[in-house]
């Protein structure tokens, strides 16, 4: 399966979890609200250009946004992630970016302590940015802090969950 | 010159990210203005067909309990057809008047459009639903939605075949209601917090409230049609700044569950808008 065709489904795929699926569990908590398709960017691929990211950031934040009714406010988010990533791979990692070819951030290839860090750091700052936005315009700070830990733990579990279900399996280097 | 473009290649990605997340923000910002033009256009027709079919799979899940409601409604209806009352007999005789208008007649204020709910979210802090009515049906925006069971929403924004609804459970919504003992005019908002809950607040002490009481929508205003229930008092607090109630109603409407709405106009909205136009100087 080519890598483009392998990332158009995997991006249907959980498009329609998170808007479909995801967004019509009656939520747990007020502060909880199930997020988890920003992951479709943390698993593209290593070797893929900075400015394509941005865009493809942009667009994947946009179509939520689409099914939200809060346009910009998942856009400005995955930007923010899609910006962040290609640094911290780099800070992570021994080897440059673009050495790695086709191979997908996994546990496997990139070790599990930094794949965690990795995953850690970029939920924390999408929601971080997210509820920051949505904290601008009402609410408290306690609000802000509650719920920035309640969903960031949520997705995390998440994306465990779905790195079970997705089979990505890489050719360990 | 060569400077500039060797300025721009170096730091293009940091310009890009830039121009991406001013592009972003400025929609988020400016949403409500941003709204009407294009984005909103273009996303509510696309989005909602989407919806509209993942929707006709979820309804089957609720068709029982849709069923049964409607039961009701339909229940309720019937009991207010002529040919199930009687009219008091008190006269034999008919006195053919020489106005010809019959000055008893009344006039029919609001009509109901049914629509059905193609999307609707209820953990946001700005819950919107999309109902599968617009312009071609006649659907203006600032007409009001109720449920089966109680009050939904305002029509904020209409396209071709699909309308938006800012329901209860938005930040920015404001419903003046009363108790439907009679006394005891309020607002009606939501803290955000929990979307099984709204807030009446600026209730004077004056009136005697107890745990169990409708709130309906009040007879003051020109959007909803009076008596339509809001919810439910559960919990009764004092606002310490003011000398006024501060009640948590829990809804009428399941906005969990809530599959069918109808959408009201006022026949009367255009008369009343004259005339405020003549009184209220702008």
């Amino acid at each position: 399966m080519s890598l483009l065709f392998k990332n158009i489904i995997r991006f249907l795929l959980i498009m329609f979890i998170q808007i479909f699926m995801l967004s019509k569990i009656p939520p747990l908590h007020q502060f909880i609200v199930p997020s988890f398709y920003f992951v479709f960017i943390l698993w593209l691929p290593f070797k893929i250009g900075r400015t394509a990211l941005l865009f493809i950031g942009f667009a994947t934040g946009m179509l939520v946004d689409m099914f939200f009714k809060t346009p910009g406010l998942h856009a400005a988010a995955c930007v923010l992630i899609a910006f962040a990533r290609p640094s911290l791979i780099n800070l992570l990692l021994p080897k440059e970016a673009t050495d790695w070819g086709n191979e997908e951030p996994t546990k496997k290839t990139m070790g599990s302590v930094p794949y965690t860090t990795y995953l850690i750091i970029l939920t924390l700052l999408h929601h971080f940015y997210l509820i920051l936005l949505e904290w601008m315009q009402f609410g408290s700070f306690l609000y802000f802090i509650a719920k920035l830990v309640a969903t960031s733990l949520v997705s995390l579990l998440l994306i465990l969950i779905a790195d079970l279900f997705f089979n990505r399996k890489s050719r360990l280097r | 010159m060569r400077n500039v473009f060797l300025f721009l290649k170096r730091y293009s990605v940091l310009i890009i990210f830039l121009v991406l997340q001013g592009l972003a923000l400025s929609m988020l910002f400016s949403y409500n203005r941003f709204h009407q033009t294009t984005y909103g256009m273009f996303s509510n027709e696309v989005a909602g067909k989407l919806n509209k079919r993942v929707n006709k799979v979820e309804s089957f899940f609720t068709l029982g309990e849709q069923n049964q409601a409607l039961r009701k409604q339909n229940a309720a209806l019937l009991s207010y057809l002529p040919s199930g009352s009687v009219s008091p007999d008190t006269s034999f005789l008919v006195v053919s008047d020489t106005v010809t208008v019959d000055s008893l007649k009344s006039y029919r204020q609001y009509q109901y459009f049914d629509a059905k709910i193609i999307s609707n979210s209820v953990f946001l802090q700005q819950n919107y639903i999309v109902l599968h009515r617009g312009s071609v049906q006649g659907i203006v925006p600032n007409m009001a939605v109720v449920g089966t069971d109680g009050l939904i929403g305002t029509v904020i924004s209409v396209s071709e075949n699909m309308s938006i609804v800012m329901s209860l459970l938005h930040r920015q919504s404001k419903v003046i209601a009363v108790l439907k003992k009679g006394s005891g005019l309020g607002e009606v908002t939501w803290d955000g917090k929990d979307p099984r809950f709204l807030v009446l607040s600026k209730v004077p002490k004056t009136i005697v409230v107890k745990k169990g009481d409708t709130v309906v929508s009040s007879p003051y205003s020109d959007k909803f049609p009076p008596g339509i229930p809001i919810g439910y008092v559960e919990k009764i607090d004092q606002d310490q700044e003011t000398n006024t109630y501060k009640l948590k109603i829990r809804t009428a409407v399941d906005f969990y569950a809530v599959q069918h709405a109808y959408i009201v106009k006022n026949l009367l909205q255009e008369e009343i808008d004259q005339l405020k136009s003549t009184v209220i100087k702008e």
